[in-house]
């Protein structure tokens, strides 16, 4: 990046912002809500739907649909940034924390390591540190805005994952795979950041 | 996004902000414009990818949107078309104050997956929505730069939905292209209401996809874009009429301004 930014000719900007504090650089807040997909929106059926957490060590853990809304619930409200540059404010979700999930698969001895990678209807995967995805930051999410949440949106369920650019909060999500060793997404493979993180602005690969 | 970006494959070299110049402005539509730039030191880029752009007022006020790429990796300099909207407040500055000379902000070229050239195959199927047809356009440019003989072996069809007629996007191009390189068009008009028009009216459905398109048995390579609700029903359609999902490559345009 360049030391110091290049002014464009004319250019004002028109954008009061009511929350400046709260939009990371380079974003913008939107109302709307915009979907960003790379490929057709994927049906599954309750019925069939599953989600499933693989050990480090080949075991795992799976909840049916019934059995992951038996789980605790939590309805964080929460702002969300997207990629494209997009930012909403206050989004109202309801799901189940990571936490709670790593937690019942510890206790059946499906054990992780540093690093997670989530994996989706589709064939959509990203990775994240466990880091980011523990500690009341990352949830698995089946209602949006009081409602079930639409599948272009990422219905029947999605990983929430707020503090980090929105392509990490996973549409259509299936279930985590544990992982000692990073190993990129289906983005981060395609030249986006391995981590993403909006307030340090970690769009690309080699962004800082 | 076929290992899109870094310089240097699969380092962790950054992708630069560089200060291209506006070498040329000329219509696209009666609501967009076509700009030219020179990017100094730029890496090239494959048919589909677009560029950041970023524009920072004399007060350190800085704004960024995306714009598709609607040159052939093969042409002169990098052009974007970029549509006007109204309640925007970055496209109203790229279509109405910048002019050739200007210096403006870009990175890239970004994204590898909606991204296409002619030794991925075909057939081709494209389907763009409004300004959605960009990146459609620039396949097809990239498509006409390869020889006949390769063209021949990657067939293409461009179904198009515009608004109007005089909201459809180079549309002199699109009918030299259709001429000199064999590529199928159907353009559709959802609200036109001029009696000029003899051509097809209304959205993309399933009976256009079935009839303009190619039949699943053929496996064609889809790329759709345009504004959300239309790459939503289009690539379902596509799914419900049986072509493989993953054979199905998206890219939906948000209310970006």
């Amino acid at each position: 990046m360049a030391d110091r930014p290049f002014i464009a000719r004319g250019f004002h900007g028109r954008r009061p912002q009511a929350h400046p504090e709260r939009l990371p650089p380079g974003q913008y807040e939107t109302r709307d809500f915009p979907v960003l997909s790379a490929g057709p929106t994927p049906r599954v059926s309750l019925a069939a739907w599953d989600f499933t957490i693989h050990g480090i060590d080949g075991g795992s853990v799976r909840w049916t649909w019934d059995e992951l809304h038996a789980l605790p619930r939590e309805t964080p409200t929460v702002d969300i940034h997207c990629v494209t540059k997009w930012s909403r404010f206050d989004t109202t979700w309801e799901g189940v924390s990571v936490d709670t999930l790593l937690d019942a698969a510890a206790a059946q001895g499906v054990d992780g390591g540093a690093y997670v990678v989530a994996f989706c209807d589709g064939g959509y995967t990203t990775n994240l540190p466990a880091a980011d995805v523990t500690g009341g930051r990352a949830w698995v999410v089946w209602g949006y805005g009081g409602g079930p949440l639409p599948p272009e949106h990422g219905g029947p369920a999605r990983l929430l994952v707020p503090h980090l650019y929105f392509w990490k909060s996973a549409k259509w999500v299936r279930g985590l795979r544990l992982l000692a060793r990073d190993e990129p997404g289906f983005w981060e493979e395609l030249g986006y950041h391995e981590r993403g993180d909006p307030w340090r602005e970690q769009r690309y690969r080699g962004d800082p | 996004m076929s290992e899109p970006r870094p310089a240097v494959p699969g380092g962790p070299a950054p992708l630069a902000w560089r200060v291209a110049t506006v070498r040329g402005v000329s219509p696209a539509s009666a609501h967009a414009r076509t700009l030219v730039l020179d990017v100094p030191a730029w890496p090239g880029h494959r048919a589909g990818q677009h560029v950041d752009v970023r524009l920072v007022a004399e007060d350190g006020y800085q704004a960024q949107r995306s714009y598709s790429i609607a040159s052939a990796p093969e042409d002169t300099g990098v052009s974007l078309t970029v549509e006007r909207l109204d309640d925007g407040e970055v496209s109203p500055y790229l279509t109405d104050v910048l002019r050739p000379g200007d210096g403006l902000e870009v990175r890239g070229p970004i994204g590898g997956y909606f991204a296409w050239d002619v030794v991925a195959g075909g057939p081709l199927l494209l389907v763009g929505g409004g300004s959605g047809v960009v990146p459609l356009l620039a396949m097809l440019r990239h498509r006409a730069h390869a020889g006949a003989a390769a063209r021949a072996r990657v067939p293409a069809r461009l179904i198009y939905s515009a608004r109007t007629l005089e909201a459809v996007i180079d549309r002199a191009d699109i009918e030299r292209l259709e001429g000199a390189t064999e590529v199928d068009v159907v353009l559709t008009l959802t609200r036109e209401t001029g009696m000029e028009w003899t051509g097809r009216r209304g959205r993309v459905d399933r009976g256009l996809l079935a009839e303009a398109g190619w039949p699943p048995s053929a496996a064609p390579r889809a790329f759709v874009c345009g504004p959300t609700p239309f790459v939503e029903a289009v690539a379902t359609m596509l799914v419900e009429l049986g072509h493989e999902p993953r054979h199905v490559r998206t890219e939906r345009f948000g209310p970006t301004g």
